[in-house]
């Protein structure tokens, strides 16, 4: 259907000069971009951070302070930035561009790693000094900005979301860690390395596998070498995906991580929140994601696997992890896992899921036989390729470029839905092993869609709630907006027991009820 | 192969459609004139709002068409000849059945008025009234000023939708307070002044007297029954539904308001089935009115006639009345009955709660005599569907769901809890006489 949409003006006056302001922000540091020597670079990076925040935060105020409580999804699909029009191609590109300069060509920011750095790189080496004693560096002034965006946007967001204190909290959450974990404790910590003691730079809640590059040698020899605090973060490390992972996800759903904690999660649900209805809800797309997704966590265990096994020695009297060790031990896990799997949950299991995890798991399980048996190289590939293939397609091109550069286009998860594989696993939990749920409320669906259209994960949350059955999905990152939006209470976030959290009926509630005893059984 | 045949394509319709399929390799053919495919009606403000695209307010891809061997035919059905089991289409093709099922829903009310035949005056139930509101309406320059005649479902959402392209809307309402036609005084008082507050000129106490155009043949202004002239382009008109059945004129298939049914939505003809908004029941359902205009009635009656076209012959049997609604931010559900003023007995007393701030708010009738729990309207509180109806059937009193009110909350994580204070204020209350 032809519908134009001539929504009024969206933007009001305050907004305009809210808009303004920011981008005399952001035109501070693309000047610096083209080295413009900033005199006082403390005072004009000062400027610029306060301008984008403040320019951002007052926009948030002019759009959303003064609007009764409510969804506030007015114009979403009229408006060119948010509907894939002019302006979202022109912020994609941007973006995208933005990702390729400071993954591949950071020297066009101004990274000097022998000298004095120039241009964008320089305008943040006053704050890199003030925090962490050293120069600025591209990853430096990415953490600057990606913290302030999740700040910024955060407030936003929970301006927008004033009348739900579940969307409140969660995005205070993630502003916190960003903040803290990501930002200013590393950088902090940082300080604290001398000639005699150096720590790897740590974000303490970006767990492998997103942190793919945990476990590389540079890293462990940093971590043992550091002593007792070395030593703890590597344990820290090991025991964040091996027990609270598996802990906190049981109890609360992947949800705990990623739209309470994780970065990637809390830079779209705050600076990407206005594109989160972009995500494809067609079932091919929920079949191809299953299938990538999942190739990426096979990727990323076999990488890291092949990475650990090459540094590690032969003889055990030296230290009693040694190469067969290990890779018997990443055997019997992932044999374990699988066969658990198999046992109590293969009812489960789509046909697809199936064939998928006994194929890879054949392949992985005859690779290693492979190599033990007749000395090919372990996974075909030597380790440092491995590495740095999953470093530049997975790690770069596809959680940067394609992960945030293309926000405005495909909307604000495609990373966290078709390449994490911390996703992938927690995912894999909560299908079949967490007691959260989406739950739907008896027979009162209306089949309206806003529920799906705003799931950023792509799912299709009404053609459940239309069935009056829970919503029990690996993807889903519990953000709670289907619940928020849905304009008739049917669908809420719980963590409840695990018997019937699946429940499939035929006849709704409402109707006859011996019908609904004879149909659903 | 029998071959069933459904008219209309709506919550009703399809539901039966689907349901038959489930059920059987029955021939299933669904004819509309509306849509190649089905939507949900009750998100239709929802793409003019920009929410959503028209393909989001679809909730099957086009492929569940085809894989369930559902062939949709999308013409306007004529006449309905139940001598030969032939339905004549507006093309002059024809269709043979061997059963048939019409679930052809509702068209707009109206009072015969002065002036309906003027650009501009129009309904909001289908598709095609959404491309007419995009036409007469696509901004506030086209259209500074509308009208909405009539307060309820659809003529709050038109306001709603109105108003997210800034324009002037003015609600005429026959009744003291919004929608009391249904709900009673409190409910509708605190509703009207949610409404005003979100820039709808509300005129209570108001009806239509006549619609007056200009030379081209627009609206111009419409006067009310006190005589003021109120400017505007467009007159919505949302006084009810009624059902969709003039092209059964000729036919011999027995209706009244809607198309007269038994309980097993058997009409007069062996043979043709009607459900959802067009079906009336011969004889009215415990407290339910004969035709029932609610999705969730249409896709109930839906479910059952596909068991009885299956074989397995069902009474329509509703359980305990619910519904739901939004006005604005405050959304609605209602379990149970909860009458307005004009149909409350006098054994039902009523229990009125509303926070402090205005929201939430809540009504909980009771039967004064017997202290049974009659129903339940709550505005801004969500309520769990399956607890309310257990709590029907057990013919809990009213003290008992009150006492227990938190178990049936079903508000997100986080969200404050007002069970105490509405606990307190049950037991504070005034006893009512």
């Amino acid at each position: 259907m032809a519908l134009t949409g001539e929504p009024p003006k969206t933007i009001n006056t305050q907004q305009k000069i809210a808009s303004f302001i920011g981008l005399l922000g952001v035109m501070v540091l693309i000047l610096a971009l083209f080295n413009l020597q900033f005199p006082h670079k403390t005072l004009w990076l000062t400027l610029s951070l306060v301008a984008i925040g403040g320019g951002t935060v007052w926009f948030a105020i002019a759009e959303y302070a003064n609007t009764p409580s409510g969804i506030k999804n007015n114009g979403v699909y009229f408006k060119s930035l948010t509907s894939r029009g002019f302006w979202a191609w022109v912020l994609g590109i941007a973006l995208t561009l933005f990702y390729v300069v400071l993954y591949w060509f950071p020297q066009y920011l101004g990274l000097n790693e022998n000298g004095e750095n120039s241009g964008m790189v320089a305008l943040f080496d006053p704050l890199s000094k003030f925090l962490n004693g050293g120069p600025a560096s591209q990853w430096f002034l990415y953490g600057t900005l990606y913290t302030l965006a999740i700040l910024a946007f955060g407030i936003k967001f929970i301006l927008k979301y004033k009348h739900n204190k579940y969307e409140k909290l969660r995005t205070y959450s993630v502003m916190f860690f960003q903040l803290g974990f990501a930002f200013l404790i590393p950088e902090l910590m940082a300080r604290l390395n001398s000639d005699t003691f150096s720590l790897p730079y740590y974000d303490l809640k970006n767990i492998w596998p997103l942190n793919y590059y945990n476990f590389e040698q540079y890293r462990v020899d940093a971590f043992i070498s550091a002593g007792d605090i070395g030593l703890a973060l590597l344990i820290f490390g090991i025991v964040s995906i091996f027990i609270i992972t598996p802990i906190l996800t049981f109890k609360y759903g992947k949800r705990w991580y990623c739209s309470w904690v994780c970065g990637c999660g809390g830079l779209a649900e705050t600076a990407g929140d206005p594109f989160r209805h972009l995500s494809d809800k067609r079932q091919i797309a929920w079949k191809i994601e299953r299938w990538v997704v999942h190739s990426v966590l096979v990727f990323v265990v076999l990488m890291t696997t092949a990475v650990i096994y090459s540094y590690l020695g032969d003889d055990s009297s030296k230290y009693w992890l040694t190469k067969d060790v290990f890779l018997i031990a990443v055997a019997i896990i992932l044999t374990l896992v699988f066969v658990a799997t198999f046992i109590f949950k293969r009812e489960e299991l789509q046909k697809d899921a199936k064939l998928g995890a006994i194929g890879y798991f054949v392949i992985i399980i005859a690779l290693i036989a492979l190599h033990f048996f007749s000395g090919v190289q372990l996974f075909l590939f030597n380790a440092e390729t491995l590495r740095q293939s999953y470093g530049f397609f997975i790690g770069a091109l596809f959680s940067g470029v394609i992960g945030v550069g293309f926000y405005p286009i495909f909307g604000n998860r495609v990373w966290c839905r078709f390449g994490c594989p911390m996703a992938a696993i927690l995912g894999f939990q909560q299908r079949l092993f967490s007691k959260f749920r989406i739950t739907t409320n008896g027979g009162q669906c209306i089949s309206c869609g806003n529920c799906s259209t705003y799931c950023e994960m792509g799912i299709d949350v009404r053609a459940y709630a239309q069935k009056g059955e829970n919503i029990v999905r690996s993807s889903c990152v519990g953000c709670g907006i289907c619940a928020a939006v849905c304009p008739r209470g049917v669908l809420k976030l719980e963590n409840g027991p695990l018997k019937n959290r699946i429940n499939s009926n035929e006849i709704l509630l409402g109707n006859d009820v011996d019908l609904l005893n004879y149909v659903n059984k | 192969m029998e071959h069933i045949v459904i008219i209309g394509n709506g919550i009703a319709g399809i539901t039966a459609a689907r349901h038959i399929r489930k059920l059987s390799n029955k021939k299933i053919t669904i004819i509309s004139a509306e849509t190649d495919y089905f939507f949900s009606r009750t998100a239709l403000m929802y793409v003019y709002m920009g929410h959503m695209r028209w393909r989001d307010i679809e909730p099957y891809e086009s492929w569940f068409w085809e894989k369930n061997r559902l062939n949709l035919i999308n013409a306007y059905v004529e006449t309905v000849d139940t001598d030969s089991k032939t339905l004549r289409f507006k093309n002059n093709e024809t269709l043979v059945y061997d059963k048939l099922i019409i679930a052809t829903g509702s068209v707009t009310n109206t009072f015969g008025w002065e002036g309906l035949e003027l650009n501009g005056v129009q309904g909001l139930i289908s598709k095609q009234d959404l491309e007419k509101l995009e036409k007469n309406a696509p901004n506030n320059k086209v259209c500074p000023r509308a009208v909405i005649v009539g307060g309820g479902l659809i003529g709050v959402e038109m306001a709603e939708m109105l108003r997210t392209r800034n324009i002037e809307v003015t609600m005429l309402i026959r009744e003291p307070a919004f929608w009391t036609n249904v709900l009673p005084i409190n409910d509708g008082k605190l509703l009207s002044q949610h409404i005003v507050s979100h820039g709808v000129n509300l005129q209570h106490n108001t009806q239509l007297d006549k619609i007056v155009g200009d030379n081209h043949g627009n609206v111009k202004s419409v006067i009310t029954n006190n005589g003021d002239e109120i400017p505007c382009n467009v007159v919505g008109i949302t006084t009810g539904v009624k059902p969709n059945i003039s092209f059964l004129k000729s036919s011999k298939i027995e209706t009244d308001r809607g198309i007269l049914v038994n309980r097993n939505l058997e009409t007069n003809i062996k043979d043709v089935y009607a459900i959802g908004d067009c079906a009336q029941q011969r004889e009215p359902i415990g407290l339910r009115p004969p035709v029932e205009a609610v999705w969730y009635t249409g896709r109930m009656m839906g479910e059952t006639v596909a068991q009885t076209i299956c074989g397995n012959t069902l009474e329509y049997k509703p359980g305990n009345w619910f519904n739901s609604a939004k006005f604005f931010d405050i959304e609605y559900q209602t379990y149970g009955w909860v009458f307005s003023a004009e149909r409350r007995e006098n054994f039902e007393a009523q229990f009125h709660w509303k926070c402090d701030s205005g929201l939430p708010f809540l009504t909980v009738s009771y039967n004064k005599n017997t202290n049974a729990f009659l129903g339940i309207n709550t505005f801004g509180i969500r309520m769990k569907h399956e607890v309310f109806d257990a709590w029907l059937n057990e013919k809990r009193n009213v003290d008992y769901v009150i006492k227990n009110l938190k178990q049936a909350n079903f508000d997100p994580e986080f969200f404050k809890n007002y069970e105490k204070e509405i606990q307190a204020a049950f037991a504070n209350q005034p006893v009512i006489v």
